[in-house]
């Protein structure tokens, strides 16, 4: 479904991403782990098509489609999505009425007709039980004065609605308590299938206790340098990321 | 795929929409100005003579004034000498109906949406339509005037009703108001007359549409609206002009008078042609605009939505002199390339129990620069007044400018009054959070802007709120940079 070669990408003049080879299969989940500024929400922002980022070598191929030469809209309606690792506020623009345009550029995009406003209530009822998400919520302005918590619960109520084919959760775990963990995971659990990629960010090895990933990547200094199963989350939530750093230094030496 | 700069040259450079020019035979006088043209003018129209005696007690009034200072932006330079006082479109004889009413005036207005043909028009709205300053034509004049309202042009009014004209003319803005507004009492062409008479609520929306089109001619209308005790209208005021290198001058002066618990709604969306991204050509838009609540309990408000312009400047304002009346201010002023608005409100509280409410949003793209100006004045009688003011700024990309003036005098201990004020940014992460969703550009500005003026395209009668919302997306498309 999407397959990243070379990827090398810089911003404000600073390279960022060094070389990234990824592939993800249709129904695969993939964990990214990796220390504080290694370049993971850079490759998600890369993939969303954030424009501050200069792609300067490599291919990223969706589903057939060369995903670099789309512009972010049209990556959203091709399928990708990205729950944000700090969702940003819109005032006065409520939830519901955003998430609506959303769909509907989808399907528009898609070639589906505007979704009934009776059909998007149902939708919105169904979603928003399926990952527990305040109803409240969503008659306000989008974001705005949401706890941290409820930003990513939001992120993950519109993934629902959405139903993109490839999403990416940049830690969508942290800033969520033990009970929301949970939840969200339970949510995120039962949106997979063997339709849909997942590539999930994230520091802990907790959530993927909940979300069980096919493989693990750490992305170190904008490289993937170790890839592996579950396991190998659990063998750097005990050991660090010292003991790769170090692996990769003797090999470049 | 367009990079957001492309996409703003694109916009930029688009063309206004209504910047077509009507070739029709006009009377235009000789440019100048001085007592000659004003009698002519007078004369033209047919006026008694205590009509010119006011035109003429406007001029000594004018000539006296210099142009205010205290504006937040450089005052042009405006030679009105060089103007053409009076245009009007040839017609032979007195129109008895508007089939005879010359087909090339019917078309430019069918062409700006506003079909002057009775069974074309909009259900519910009667539409006065001037043309350079004249009105062409008006239409439902005689269903409502089974109710025994009069809305007709200011020409016809003095002809007809000259003791109400009379009566009201210059009492809520005298002809020694300001500069604008004295050059208007000596010079005004025509305009809108409204009376509606005790007990009757105006059954549709009356809408004047105000055309500029000849070159070189200022644009100076002038509307009354009088609401006897106990009645209600809700008034609409349009506007477009074609695209010139030159500015030309609007000066229009309305006055509203409310009796005894009597409501005017007022509201207005204007879009003069702004001038090109340069800031070359436009319309100056200054115009005195304001109500008085003669009556107790009686109640003005105003809703705006500025778009267009070179210049906008103008606060349309409220003199809460009966007991318990109210006034408000709804105001959406958008300004982008080079445009400029200083634009607000003034609201005197003079009876006791008065109340005012001020929304203000304002946004500013490109180069444009807004001022927000407002005035809360609360007089020694004004017991229990109370003000709410909520005056808010947008700003779109980095060039732009906003600027806020509150100006409160309270002569009253009992007097509440409220101010709140915020500024902020369409960001780029706020775009781009709603492209990864799927929404492009220009519908994620409109989906901003919308949100945040909503609560002052509510106020507008329904066809107009959805007119004004598509005339603010359309404005600002491409403005994110
Ligand atoms: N706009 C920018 N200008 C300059 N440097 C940037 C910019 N955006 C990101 N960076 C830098 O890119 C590097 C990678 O940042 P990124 O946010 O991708 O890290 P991360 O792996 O997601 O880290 P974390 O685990 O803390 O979320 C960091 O050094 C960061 O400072
Ligand atoms: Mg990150």
């Amino acid at each position: 479904m999407l397959t990243i070669k070379n990827l090398h990408a810089e911003v404000e003049g600073k390279q960022i991403l060094k070389g990234i080879n990824l592939e993800i299969g249709k129904g695969e989940t993939h964990a990214i782990m990796g220390p504080n500024g290694s370049g993971k929400s850079s490759l998600a922002s890369v993939l969303a098509g954030r424009d501050n980022y200069t792609v300067t070598e490599g291919e990223v191929w969706f589903n057939g489609k060369n995903l670099l030469d789309l512009s972010p809209e049209d990556r959203a309606r091709e399928g990708v999505f990205l729950a944000f690792q700090y969702p940003v506020e819109i005032p006065g623009v409520s939830n519901l009425n955003f998430l609506k345009t959303a769909l509907n550029e989808i399907r528009t995009y898609k070639g589906l007709p505007a979704i009934e406003g009776r059909d998007f209530l149902k939708l919105t009822k169904e979603k928003q039980q399926l990952v527990d998400f305040n109803a409240n919520l969503m008659n306000r302005s989008l974001n705005e004065g949401f706890s941290g918590g409820e930003k990513k619960r939001n992120e993950i109520f519109q993934l629902a609605m959405l139903d993109p084919q490839l999403a990416i959760l940049d830690e969508t775990d942290s800033g969520l308590d033990i009970d929301a963990l949970r939840i969200v995971s339970n949510g995120v659990n039962k949106l997979r299938d063997a339709e849909k990629s997942f590539v999930v960010i994230t520091h802990y090895q907790r959530l993927l206790e909940y979300i069980v990933p096919d493989f693990v990547h750490v992305l170190y200094n904008g490289r993937i340098i170790k890839t592996g199963t579950k396991e190998l989350a659990l063998e750097l939530e005990e050991r660090g990321y010292d003991w790769l750093k170090e692996e990769l230094h003797l090999k470049e030496a | 795929m367009m990079n957001s700069n492309e996409i703003i040259d694109d916009i930029a450079n688009k063309e206004y929409e209504f910047g077509f020019t009507t070739d029709i035979e006009m009377d235009i006088a000789p440019p100048g100005l001085n007592e000659d043209i004003i009698r002519f003018i007078s004369a033209k129209k047919n006026e008694p003579e205590w009509l010119l005696e006011w035109r003429l007690k406007g001029f000594a009034a004018f000539k006296k004034m210099q142009f205010p200072k205290w504006q937040h932006f450089e005052m042009p330079e405006l030679d009105l000498q060089a103007l053409s006082y009076y245009a009007a479109p040839k017609k032979k004889k007195q129109l008895n109906s508007l089939d005879e009413v010359d087909p090339e005036l019917l078309a430019t207005f069918e062409k700006l949406g506003i079909p002057l043909n009775e069974q074309k028009a909009l259900t519910g709205v009667a539409v006065d339509a001037v043309f350079d300053s004249v009105s062409v034509a008006t239409t439902f004049k005689g269903k409502l005037k089974e109710m025994g309202v009069i809305f007709c042009s200011f020409g016809e009014a003095v002809q007809e009703y000259p003791d109400l004209v009379k009566k009201y003319l210059g009492t809520v803005v005298p002809h020694s108001d300001n500069i604008f507004a004295a050059l208007n009492s000596a010079v005004f062409s025509d305009g809108s007359f409204t009376y509606i008479p005790k007990g009757v609520r105006c059954p549709m929306e009356l809408s004047t549409y105000f055309r500029i089109n000849a070159q070189n001619t200022g644009q100076f209308e002038r509307t009354l609206i009088v609401a006897d005790e106990g009645s209600y209208v809700s008034y609409l005021e349009g506007c477009t002009a074609p695209m010139r290198d030159e500015n030309q001058l609007h000066a229009a002066v309305v006055e509203l008078v409310a009796l005894d618990h009597a409501e005017i709604k007022y509201s207005t969306v204007q879009n003069w042609y702004p001038g090109d991204k340069d800031g070359k050509g436009g319309i100056y838009n200054f115009v005195t605009k304001r109500g008085i609540c003669k009556g107790n309990a009686s109640k003005i408000s105003w809703t705006q939505v500025e778009t267009g312009s070179a210049i906008t400047w103008k606060y349309p304002s409220v003199i809460l002199q009966g007991d318990y009346s109210e006034g408000e201010f709804y105001s959406v002023a958008v300004v982008r390339n080079k445009q400029i608005a200083d634009t607000g409100t003034k609201i005197h509280h003079i009876g006791k129990g008065t109340k005012s409410r001020i929304i203000s949003k304002g946004i500013s793209a490109g180069r444009g620069d807004n001022s927000y100006r407002g005035l809360v004045a609360v007089g020694p009688r004004a017991d229990n007044a109370r003000n709410f003011t909520q005056c808010d700024s947008l700003l779109i990309g980095n060039d732009c400018g906003s600027h806020t003036f509150p100006y409160i005098e309270s002569r009253n201990k009992t007097a509440m009054i409220e101010h709140e004020a915020t500024t902020s940014k369409i960001g780029e992460d706020q775009i781009f959070y709603l492209n990864a969703r799927g929404i492009d550009t220009e519908k994620a500005v409109a989906l901003i802007v919308n949100g945040y003026v909503k609560e002052v395209l509510n106020q507008l009668p329904m066809e107009f709120a959805v007119e004004a919302q598509k005339l603010l997306s359309i404005t600002l498309e491409g403005s994110v940079g």
